[in-house]
């Protein structure tokens, strides 16, 4: 009996029924895909991150000797796409660093909702993170987020891109992935891209380990397509990054470029590829501009 | 946390008056000021709003402040409405009469921060403090430029009569 498709409850869209013989690791991706929070952009708040500031500040200003610029290239209010490359392994300070910035400069009053794996919104202790306004990664809550008005702030490359080898550390690499395009267009607001460096120089990264991903069956089960080897503090060799690690006092920047609005560059139906090319291109070469302002590896 | 920095000025205390109650030249001599823009239709005075922003370490910290003294030409205070918590002071006084003791006082934090919190008020207070020492010693180049350049005017006047 082939499974039946149903809808689940967080804003994910179907998720298999599935008879009980089912397989064991189809079991698991069930069991999985229930700890997965139900997607409610309420449940962000603001007091909560306002009285979390300081702390952020004082370690993004002191231990990453975090940089922010170009904020005033998103648009004062209304709906936007911030697209990011995601760089850092599970820390991924970047993503806290630009976090802190636009809270401070536009205020925790302006609605900023973040998109993340389900894997991370779903595992233990890591609740709050829904109080900052994460919400698990899928189209269905970027629209959802979009039309409440929000600044969206998404990082297409993901798992993939996150735990990329540090040899690969200066590259944009959201690996073919165009649902950002598909969301921006559909509630036609603009693209503001967001380019970090540093994330990557916080420990030695050396593998995704999609092999061994696909060895475990964790695509199946969680929808990891990654199970990334690297060597980090405290681990030595860590494998999985599960416990996360403490990052090396990499020095970080973050560069806001100027909104992308898709429509007035591509025309009214713009092809996804050739916008995906646009974006990807543009943060590229702002990327490279900040590599080569980079002397040293981590000191920056 | 509170901090501040005092400076004697050679210049009256109205001409400084004109430069600390001016939102429009905020950005010309404050260090580390982002941003000070009017928010709403009354630029100075009692009630006047703007959003401000000073770049402290690795975020412009801020929000939107309300006037809430204007007493000309001696002392000018403000109040967070949103953003980090703040209150701030211009306080002009007259040593002679072309001098003036200008201060400027800034109280700022996050309640309910704890730890955080206080450790990041510390660690910020000598940027904060650094950022007031320079928007004084600025302030009063300027004013001095200001004065050369009226010297200057008056002479050329003088010599063409």
């Amino acid at each position: 009996m082939p499974p039946t498709a149903t809808t689940s409850s967080n804003g994910h869209g179907s998720a298999p029924r599935l008879v009980p013989d089912e397989p064991v690791v189809e079991r698991m991706a069930r069991a999985a895909r229930r700890r997965i929070p139900a997607a409610d952009l309420n449940e962000r708040d603001p007091d909560f991150i306002r009285e979390r500031l300081p702390t952020l500040w004082l370690l993004m200003s002191l231990y990453f000797r975090g940089e922010v610029r170009g904020l005033g290239n998103i648009p004062e209010d209304g709906p936007v796409l911030l697209v990011g490359n995601h760089s850092g392994g599970n820390i991924a300070p970047d993503m806290w660093l630009f976090g802190l910035a636009f809270t401070a400069y536009f205020g925790v009053e302006r609605r900023m909702h973040q998109l993340a794996h389900n894997a991370v919104v779903s595992f233990p202790g890591l609740g709050f993170l829904r109080k900052f306004g994460t919400l698990p990664a899928s189209r269905e809550n970027a629209e959802r987020a979009l039309d409440r008005g929000a600044a969206l702030l998404v990082y297409p490359g993901g798992d993939h891109e996150v735990h990329r080898p540090v040899w690969e550390r200066n590259r944009i690499d959201f690996n073919g992935r165009k649902g950002f395009l598909r969301s921006a267009l559909r509630a036609d607001v603009p693209i503001v891209p967001v380019v970090a460096i540093g994330g990557q120089e916080t420990s030695l990264f050396l593998s995704r380990g999609e092999g061994l991903a696909r060895l475990l069956r964790l695509d199946r089960i969680l929808r990891l397509k990654v199970l990334p080897i690297s060597i980090a503090i405290p681990w030595g060799l860590n494998i999985g990054d599960f416990l996360g690690h403490v990052p090396l006092p990499a020095k970080i920047t973050v560069e806001v470029l100027a909104p992308i609005d898709l429509r007035a560059e591509l025309g009214p139906e713009p092809d996804l590829d050739e916008a995906y090319a646009l974006v990807t291109e543009r943060m590229q070469r702002a990327l490279d501009v900040l590599a080569a302002e980079r002397r040293l590896p981590v000191l920056g | 946390m509170k901090v501040g920095q005092t400076l004697e000025i050679a210049a009256p205390r109205e001409a400084v008056w004109d430069w600390v109650s001016d939102p429009e030249r905020y950005l010309h001599f404050m260090s580390g000021i982002t941003r000070w823009q009017v928010d709403g239709t009354r630029a100075r005075g009692l009630g006047a709003r703007y959003r401000m922003l000073m770049r402290v370490g690795s975020a412009e910290i801020g929000g939107l402040i309300e006037v809430v003294e204007f007493d000309a030409p001696c002392e000018l205070a403000w109040t967070s409405v949103t953003g980090v918590d703040q209150r701030g002071r211009w306080r002009l006084r007259a040593v002679s009469d072309d001098r003036t003791r200008v201060e400027l006082r800034l109280a700022y934090g996050i309640p309910n921060s704890g730890v955080g919190g206080w450790l990041a008020e510390r660690a910020s207070a000598p940027m904060v403090t650094g950022n007031l020492r320079r928007s004084l010693a600025q302030l009063e180049r300027t004013l001095r430029h200001e004065q050369l350049r009226e010297a200057a005017a008056r002479r050329r006047a003088g010599a063409v009569s």
